[in-house]
């Protein structure tokens, strides 16, 4: 009888560890499959030839077999002349270095605007709290592309801002901000803000208020208590809120191609050209490779922080 | 101390006005009589009739509005597995890649996403024969790969918030592992799971660049239809239909805001009572 | 310690009786994460019926030793057998045993009498059934008028006895308790011991019960079993780990002991002397294990077996277990008081007096000097 009840027990259980098998096994074949996966096609595409075929690019890999003698031979041809090309054309490396410049600026200003707020919402009414922070989450429900166009009727020429100056008398004549640089910083200083105040709330509402009493028990006056003692302590969700920003900025597309202009240089136009203009598909796994090579690191960083974050919160 | 406070409130305001300043204009102007949308003419809801005529656009609002339903329903089974394998299943071979490709999607550039996703979908159809071509499926791959990320990080917050002793209790009550699941981790991560859904839908609906990639012909989202439009300048309609948005979501937000203060004043009162009777 | 319902003398004492089959049989287990040790070979019989209590600090390995009977925990090394069953490889919702968890765990989603009918839908029972049980449970933990309530609902006392009720109705002939009054504020963790003990003693369930606090052991238990960095210290009856620590460890751990380190002069019979310079005095020490001449040892005595006395103790036994100091410090608990007397050699001393009469004038003040003096029973000799 015992014997019968162990093998039921083991059956069972091998039921229950084969559940949880499922469960570990469908997210993680999906993500394999359909992140991991074409990230190797990607990196591989990145070395071959584009050529006119359908799909517009060369094998790597490819069986020649000689009739004469006999033989055959696997031949792997790696083509590193997109990266070449990436590392010596003007273009690429401006597109480069003006996408970490916009998205450094647009960070800046998120942060310039998103701490005093963030700041403003953990010092508020317990009450009160919720329903600010709601306000900041708010627009993110909304469409990203309908807050986008917002912003052209108010840059453009003729739009508000510019009929705003000529009516308080600043100046005579449509002021052209959109197409410009500044059009994108703002734009996507306005897309990007809650996810920089999201976590700076975050960190700031857990401080003790009670270390700031101290600091002021001990003679420290308000702004030297916030330099020496809420400043650092807020630096944890400092850094999470500007990767979150600056991240996905450097890979922006929709904010440079609606409001910057023809000189508004990024990597994510770049690439998008390179496909759908030049349907250069190497050339643009080179870029992508490359916007993730620069990318490295900030991830990493991200996710060291995430993890962090995930063990402190148990 | 007092000029600080007053600093902070400004701060607070001008943030606010950044935020909502933009939105109000779009909306002041779908009821604008003149096709040019920066300057007042006269109050006219004729762009809302124009709107409800454009069958191109309203066809490619019905298929985004499938894609998002049925995308962020696949993103809430995946990321809910997800979630439990980060949070409850402890160590297993291979957790630190698994951890590292569920929060990877977050941060990874959409264009990337999207020619990655495509050149695997061109890989597969020369391969495999499948996908024949380009459309709603795989469309709603793309979507389920990208938001399933979010809704597992949404479950996983709220599931290692959860006490884990209530799971121990239910099995040490007799519950199986799968029942435990079904009876008590379930219904005490509903909220997350409807959160996680509506997250995977607002940004299944939201996407321009990944559809993009991976659409093909005769599968156009609204997303890309508004991008398109909006590329060859400003028109009426598109602040008509942001507005219907604006408002939908309003809506939704207000209905939840009033459901949430109805139970927190009765999670009050039960408070109140439980104390009153010691 | 406040109001201990004293065990009944007839009370049986099964780990005495040879012929006794142990009910929970704990074989050298060890439990390891990663290179951490929480459990390091414990083995331990309880008996039907006992209410054991496993005690000890914050990562002395008791809370992991509770969850592995539970069987959220599989042992590294060592069996656990439960009524003669190895519970190897048996998941906890095949076990003969529930748990009452230290949060609680009541499902907030479900109503009290859903939480209480829970384990039993499990089984299968018929619903008239759950219906009576845990309409009995309720009115045995004085919950029947708040059946449909939930859990947010109850006050921090209700939902113990909540959490009580539904780890009972299944009739488990094993109960653990990890912590089960450490929510609670003094006053009603006091009346809910007493609660406790009654309870136990009605349903004759075995209850090992996991607490930090030595009162709580002392007051509930029959044994108890203190535990140190993974490993058992001491295991015996409250009076048993309170009278004769084994170890300096158990000593210092339950109440508070003066310690006092010396040479054994001579061994009588069970009768040890030992000479302490730190006590300024020799030290003899009835009913102690005997120990060879010239081995250094610990003499153990605790602060209210030690009398103070202004005046010099006539005929105090040549000398021996009296010595003199300077009163310190006095702190006034009321029902007692605290003296910190310092001895010439600089050691202090801790002594407890009950304030017997009621005055407001003290009789022995700050700075007097004092005589101390106790009986050779008082103390214990510890080797290690």
């Amino acid at each position: 009888m015992r014997t019968v009840v162990a093998i039921l027990v083991s059956g069972l259980s091998r039921i229950g560890l084969w559940g949880r098998g499922v469960v570990v096994a469908v997210p993680y074949l999906w993500l394999l499959l359909f992140f991991m996966v074409p990230f190797l096609i990607v990196f591989g595409i990145s070395f071959s030839e584009s050529i006119i075929a359908q799909p517009p690019y060369s094998s790597l890999v490819e069986w020649l077999r000689d009739e004469d003698a006999g033989t055959s031979k696997l031949q792997i041809l790696l083509n590193i002349s997109n990266y070449f090309r990436l590392g010596g054309d003007d273009l690429y490396i401006l597109a480069y270095l003006n996408s970490l410049r916009i998205a450094a600026v647009t960070t800046l200003m998120c942060l310039a605007i998103g701490y005093p707020m963030a700041y403003a919402i953990a010092k508020a009414d317990p009450a009160r709290r919720g329903p600010l922070m709601m306000l900041v989450i708010l627009p993110f429900w909304t469409s990203f592309l309908i807050r986008i166009y917002a912003w052209i009727g108010i840059l453009k020429g003729n739009g508000v801002i510019s009929n705003l100056l000529e009516w308080v008398g600043i100046t005579s004549g449509p002021v052209e901000i959109l197409y410009s640089d500044w059009a994108v910083y703002i734009g996507m200083t306005y897309c990007y803000l809650p996810f920089m105040v999201l976590p700076l709330y975050s960190t700031l509402e857990k401080m003790d208020p009670s270390l700031l009493e101290a600091a002021a028990d001990l003679g420290s006056r308000p702004l030297k208590s916030f330099l020496s003692i809420t400043l650092p302590l807020s630096l944890p969700g400092i850094v999470a809120g500007s990767l979150l920003v600056f991240i996905p900025a450097v890979g922006e597309f929709v904010t440079p191609e609606l409001l910057g202009g023809p000189d508004t240089l990024m990597i994510g136009r770049v690439l998008w050209n390179e496909f759908f203009a030049n349907r250069d598909w190497p050339v643009a796994s080179a870029v992508a490779i490359a916007l993730l090579l620069v990318l490295v690191i900030p991830i990493m960083i991200f996710q060291h922080v995430q993890g962090k974050q995930a063990e402190a919160g148990r | 101390m007092k000029r600080r406070i007053g600093f902070l409130s400004w701060a607070l305001l001008f943030g606010y006005a950044f935020l909502y300043v933009p939105i109000a204009l779009l909306v002041v102007f779908s009821f604008n009589e003149s096709r040019l949308v920066t300057v007042w003419s006269g109050f006219s809801t004729k762009w809302y009739a124009e709107l409800l005529h454009n069958d191109a656009l309203l066809s490619a609002a019905g298929l985004s509005f499938q894609v998002a339903a049925v995308s962020a329903t696949l993103s809430v089974l995946l990321g809910t597995c997800a979630g439990l394998a980060l949070t409850r299943f402890g160590r297993f071979r291979g957790r630190t890649l698994f951890g590292g490709m569920i929060t990877a999607p977050l941060v990874m550039p959409e264009v990337i996403t999207g020619l990655s996703l495509l050149l695997l979908f061109v890989a597969m159809e020369q391969w495999l024969g499948w996908p024949d071509g380009r459309g709603v499926t795989t469309i709603t791959i793309a979507h389920t790969t990208f938001t399933m990320s979010y809704v597992a990080v949404v479950i996983q917050s709220r599931l290692a918030g959860m006490d884990g002793s209530l799971e121990e209790a239910a099995m040490d009550l007799g519950a199986r592992p799968a029942k435990v699941f079904f009876v008590i981790t379930l219904p005490l991560i509903a909220p997350a799971l409807v959160a996680g859904w509506l997250l995977a839908f607002t940004l299944s609906l939201d996407d321009v660049v990944v559809a993009s990639f991976v659409s093909g012909p005769g599968s156009t989202t609204l997303p890309m239809v508004i991008f398109s439009s909006v590329k060859f300048g400003i028109s009426p309609q598109i602040n008509a239909l942001a507005t219907l948005m604006v408002l939908v979501v309003a809506t939704g937000i207000f209905i939840a805001s009033i459901v949430m203060a109805r139970q927190d004043r009765q999670r009050k009162r039960d408070e109140q009572m439980a104390i009153q009777n010691g | 310690m406040a109001g201990q319902p004293i065990r009944k003398p007839t009370r049986l004492e099964p780990w005495q009786d040879a012929g006794q089959t142990p009910y929970v049989r704990i074989e050298k287990v060890t439990k390891t994460f990663g290179d951490f040790v929480a459990v390091d070979e414990v083995s331990l019989s309880i008996y039907r019926n006992e209410f054991f209590a496993l005690l000890g600090g914050s990562g002395s390995g008791k809370t992991t030793l509770l969850r592995m009977l539970a069987g959220f925990e599989q042992p590294t090394e060592g069996r656990i057998y439960i009524d003669g069953v190895d519970m190897a490889g048996i998941p906890p919702y095949e076990r003969p045993v529930n748990m009452m968890f230290q949060s609680y765990a009541l499902f907030p989603h479900m109503t009290v009498e859903q939480n209480v009918a829970f384990g039993l839908k499990q089984d299968g029972v018929a619903k008239a059934e759950i219906r009576d049980r845990v309409a009995e449970m309720l009115g045995m933990v004085q919950l029947s008028a708040f059946g449909r309530r939930r859990p947010h609902q109850l006050s921090g006392g209700q939902r113990q006895r909540v959490a009580l009720a539904r780890s009972l109705v299944k009739r488990p002939k094993l109960l653990l308790l990890d912590e089960p009054l450490g929510a609670l504020d003094k006053k009603l963790r006091e009346r809910t011991q007493f609660e406790l003990v009654n309870i136990q003693e009605k349903l004759g369930v075995t209850f090992i019960v996991v607490t930090h606090d030595q009162e709580e052991a002392m007051t509930m238990s029959s044994r108890i079993a203190v535990m140190n960095h993974g490993v058992i210290a001491q295991v015996g009856t409250p009076t048993e780990i309170y009278e004769y620590p084994h170890s300096r460890f158990v000593a210092e751990f339950i109440g508070s002991i003066n310690m006092f380190d010396g040479r054994v002069v001579s061994t009588e019979g069970d009768q040890v002397l030992v000479a302490s310079e730190e006590a300024g005095c020799e030290l003899l020490i009835a009913h102690a294990t005997p120990a060879p001449a010239g081995s250094p040892v610990s003499v153990a005595i605790r602060p209210e077996k030690i009398a103070l006395s202004k005046e010099p103790v006539a005929g105090g036994g040549d000398g021996r277990n009296q010595t003199t100091g300077i009163v310190r410090e006095i702190a006034y608990l009321g029902d007692v008081s605290i003296y910190l007397v310092q001895l010439p050699t600089g050691k202090t001393v801790r002594v407890t007096a009950p304030n017997v009469t009621r005055r407001t004038e003290m009789p022995i003040t700050w700075e007097d000097e004092v005589t101390l003096t106790w009986r050779p029973f008082a103390g214990v000799v510890l080797t290690q």
